[in-house]
């Protein structure tokens, strides 16, 4: 028995149903274009050269059919699988009026195959055709995607899938890929255009006066009227969760709307490989399968030591695999709800096709609160409290927080409370921790902000920063499920390089939300061409301090971040890591790629508002 | 003539202490810090201040942090030629840096005649938008009313100024104004000077001020705040707040010494779109002292409660 072969014939089969579905639906809509995109289809492309089509087709979505950019016709483009160990070439032609690129998310390349314009290479001028040429050395679920504009959120993504050379670590039968995605009618220029002219203006959860009336019975009438000042006096929104919502967005499963409902199919008993990738512009996506529990075995295309949750939150460009056992002979749900609420994308496993199960209601939107913007007393979980009652207890503490002697050595005494799996990942003074592979959590402790505001192009500062990767993240804290935790993440077998890094850079990450401007240090891309520099054979620690209120997702290219989690030898590495409001987050990095390699937020229009670097490794 | 001096010390002390309180939120700091950027559309004036730029290099990534190694981004950034830099002929990453254009028509209204009042039905705007990027920008603004307390007959303006974001939330701004109105049956038309801060102050009030000198020499000032409650997220209370003072007292433009108005504006709009928004409403309007003297001879009404009923739009 080889499940490798098995899996991947299995894909195959599936891949053909759904696409009988989706010939079905096109046959069922009232339009006759032929060259529409077959949404929810999954071709899959292998072998020693692979053809790529960029080029203009007519996607259909919910019984309208708009123009679309597509790989090989079809939204997402075709699952590209290839094998660990091979010599990949993959011959891209654009058939676009404009330039175009592709960039293969979280492999490493040599440099000028990475697909950045202005990077890594010039473009694919329009007409022509680029040649891709690169050794396969790493295995997993990855994708791939446009770097030019908006073209991403135009439909300009696909999986990629590297089967190892070693059997994988962890059995299955069923294998799917399911790729969440967000779709706009509008154009991505539009979007864009739309906020920095209004930040908020895709916000429909902002707090209206009905909210303040129900404030006022759960609070009283003078601590609501104090929490509202607050944030006003702050001029900010504690409902800014997504800058872009379900107001334009649909969401998409495989490509296809929550109607659609995207279905996986399995032998109740069997066990189902789902590839979870968020290929979405803009969305951050919070997954889970009501019914069923999610045995995560890879991130960002990385083995992991198996950690068994009910749900887990999906920043951009981040991927998971995780393995799930249907015993009953039902349907069930892949719900995978917008972090803003405001929607969602959804499929569906089931023994047979046509089947649907409940969907689950929506949560309500969540509430920003002190600790998100840096100026709490740190410790004090939220899974202690109520989300939306944790900011009014002290609402006029601020400026005393600056001056409090005490608040550092408390810290020690309140850490770990909130979830069992912290213990022992941290370090307490004079305690040696309890789990056999820990170490020191960078930021573990809060720090205060320097003295620089980083500039008008900055909002605030984060007055405390402190890692925040015990916390499931704000609008999961009390929901009573097991929600996966970066403090969750081992590496199934420790990598090669060890070192302790020689040498910290702190990176800042700054906005203003008023003109939906995006930055590092205060600074836009434009405003700091020069490169962040790395000597070649180093390790760096890359520390992050987030001042803005919302979550980023940070992308290094060419090389692994080891995110400092704290598990010791075992640190786990990534492609993309989510940095929280008011965190302090490390990664290590071995810089072991000599190149100029991008570094960005992965919210599409926060990299297109400046909120990219270029790092430069080279000997000197 | 106790009373005007209260004004005129009002109309001079208005402006001074809006600004200072400015000042305190660290705006002066950082007119001295600007630091030039390359997407400038005017760059004689973006030169200010160039010599801070070492002392703000120190600042950045500085942060207290513990660990000794710590080394500040800035420290590695010296220029120096590279064996990887790209060719020339290379687009950039990203994008920006792109100028935009936005008009906001904040006032289009129609004012019905109200019982008493000599005037007849009129119509008013307040329309004002940029050109540029985030930093410096390209702005208008145009105001046009008709038989208000301030303005017995009709008065149009018009302004072109640069602004530059100069701190967190204010854009400054300078450039000239054009006003024309009619006095005793004629057109009168000056031009004037203005120096403005414009931008949203703590607890969420976007706040315009400018400071006037015309041809003259005659200064004036104008202050206002607008704030907007949602009541759902669509329907919309904005309330918007606005005076004028000058320290001269310039007849053909119906300005007395001291404070010349106060207007306080209610204005309940529904967000068909965001940019599209009609709105009833209403405003009380009342000038003081020897401008109240003027707009009355020249037929005005010095003291007005008037219905509204407009679209506020942007684009």
């Amino acid at each position: 028995m080889n499940p490798e072969r098995i899996s991947r014939r299995l894909l195959l089969k599936c891949a053909v149903v759904a696409g009988l579905l989706a010939a079905m639906e096109a046959l069922v809509s009232t339009s006759a274009v032929t060259s529409a995109a077959n949404a929810g289809s999954q071709a899959v492309l292998n072998g020693d050269v692979i053809d790529l089509t960029i080029s203009e087709h007519l996607f259909r979505l919910d019984g309208r059919a708009v123009p679309a950019l597509a790989f090989n016709g079809t939204i997402p483009g075709p699952v590209i699988r290839l094998k660990e160990g091979q010599q990949a070439t993959l011959r891209v032609t654009n058939r676009l009026q404009e330039r175009s690129s592709i960039h293969w998310h979280g492999l490493l390349l040599p440099p000028n195959m990475d697909g950045v314009p202005g990077v890594s290479f010039a473009s694919i001028e329009p007409g022509a055709t680029f040649t891709y040429q690169f050794l396969v050395h790493q295995s997993g679920t990855y994708w791939f995607h446009s770097h030019s504009g908006g073209q991403e959120l135009s439909g300009l993504y696909a999986p990629m899938i590297i089967d190892p050379i070693e059997p994988e670590p962890f059995r299955y039968e069923r294998d799917y890929v399911v790729m969440l995605s967000d779709w706009s009618f509008e154009s991505p220029e539009t979007l864009f255009s739309n906020l920095k002219k209004q930040g908020g203006y895709y916000n429909f959860q902002k707090r209206a006066s009905s909210e303040f009336f129900t404030d006022v019975k759960r609070m009283g009438l003078w601590p609501a009227i104090q929490n509202y000042l607050m944030w006003d006096r702050m001029r900010m929104d504690p409902t800014d969760f997504a800058d872009v919502t379900g107001h334009t967005f649909t969401y998409l499963m495989n490509g296809l709307s929550p109607a659609g409902n995207w279905t996986g199919l399995f032998r109740p008993g069997e066990r189902v490989r789902l590839r979870l990738i968020n290929a979405a512009s803009m969305t951050f996506y919070d997954v889970r399968i009501p019914g069923l529990k999610l045995t995560v075995v890879q991130a960002d295309g990385q083995n992991v030591q198996p950690v068994v949750v009910d749900e887990l939150r999906m920043g951009v460009a981040e991927t998971y695999d995780v393995i799930v056992e249907p015993i009953e002979d039902r349907a069930y749900t892949i719900f995978a709800e917008t972090m803003d609420r405001s929607g969602y994308a959804r499929g569906t496993l089931a023994p047979r096709m046509g089947m649907s199960a409940e969907i689950p209601e929506r949560r309500p939107r969540p509430l920003r609160t002190m600790e998100d913007m840096g100026m709490s007393r740190g410790g004090m979980k939220d899974s202690h409290r109520h989300t939306t009652m944790s900011d009014m207890d002290q609402p006029a503490d601020m400026a005393s927080v600056k001056d409090d002697d005490t608040y550092r050595t408390s810290q020690h005494m309140e850490h770990g409370s909130g979830t069992p799996s912290m213990q022992g990942t941290h370090e307490m003074p004079g305690i040696k921790a309890v789990v056999p592979h820990s170490s020191k959590i960078p930021g573990a402790d809060p720090v205060k902000h320097g003295p620089d505001d980083h500039g008008p192009g900055n909002q605030m500062v984060a007055e405390y920063s402190q890692n925040r990767m015990g916390e499931p993240g704000r609008g999961l804290e009390s929901s009573g499920r097991r929600v996966l935790l970066y403090t969750d993440l081992k590496s199934l077998a420790p990598y090669p390089d060890q070192r302790e890094p020689e040498r910290e850079i702190e990176l800042h990450l700054t906005g203003q939300m008023n003109r939906y401007m995006w930055s590092f240090d205060g600074k836009k891309y434009s405003e700091a061409r020069e490169p962040i520099r790395f000597r070649f054979g180093e390790r760096v620690r890359l520390t992050f301090v987030n001042d803005t209120m919302m979550e980023h997702p940070l992308h290094l290219h060419g090389m692994w971040m080891y995110l400092e989690n704290g598990v010791g030898e075992y640190l786990p590495r990534k492609h993309t890591v989510i940095v929280k409001p008011a965190e302090r987050l490390s990664v290590a990095v071995s810089a072991d790629a000599p190149a100029r390699w991008a570094f960005h937020c992965h919210l599409l229009f926060h990299m297109e508002a400046g909120m990219f670097r270029v790092i430069e490794v080279s000997e000197q | 003539m106790k009373g005007l001096c209260a004004h005129a010390r009002f109309a001079a002390s208005l402006l001074a202490v809006a600004w200072a309180l400015l000042i305190g939120d660290g705006i002066a700091m950082t007119v001295l810090a600007a630091q030039p950027t390359s997407e400038s559309l005017m760059t004689s004036i973006t030169s200010t201040g160039t010599n801070t730029i070492p002392n703000r290099k120190v600042a950045v990534g500085s942060t207290a942090s513990k660990t000794a190694a710590t080394v500040g981004v800035s420290s590695m950034q010296e220029d120096r030629p590279s064996k990887f830099s790209p060719p020339g002929d290379w687009p950039a990453p990203v994008n920006d840096q792109a100028h935009r254009l936005f008009t906001l028509v904040d006032v289009l209204e129609y004012r019905p005649k109200t019982g008493g009042s000599q005037g007849s039905d009129d119509y008013r705007w307040d329309i004002q938008g940029w050109y540029g990027g985030d930093y410096n920008r390209l702005w208008f603004k145009s105001e046009g009313q008709r038989n208000t307390a301030f303005k017995a007959d009709y008065d149009v303006d018009f302004q072109l100024l640069y602004g530059r974001f100069i701190q967190k939330y204010y854009d400054f701004q300078i450039g000239p104004r054009v006003e024309t109105q009619s006095f005793r049956g004629s057109n009168v038309t000056r031009g004037l000077a203005v120096i403005g801060i414009e931008g949203l102050v703590p607890y969420n009030y976007e706040f315009e001020s400018s400071l006037f000198i015309d041809h003259n020499g005659a200064v004036a000032a104008r202050l206002s705040f607008n704030k907007d409650m949602l009541l759902t997220q669509r329907l919309i209370l904005q309330t918007r707040f606005e005076t004028n003072a000058a320290v001269q007292r310039v007849e053909e433009f119906t300005t007395g010494s001291g404070l010349n108005n106060l207007e306080l504006g209610f204005r309940l709009r529904y967000e068909i779109r965001r940019e599209f928004a009609p709105y009833v409403g209403f405003s009380l309007d009342r000038s003081f002292g020897e401008t109240s003297t003027l707009v009355r001879e020249e037929g005005g009404t010095s003291s007005q409660i008037r219905f509204v009923a407009g679209i506020r739009m942007w684009f």
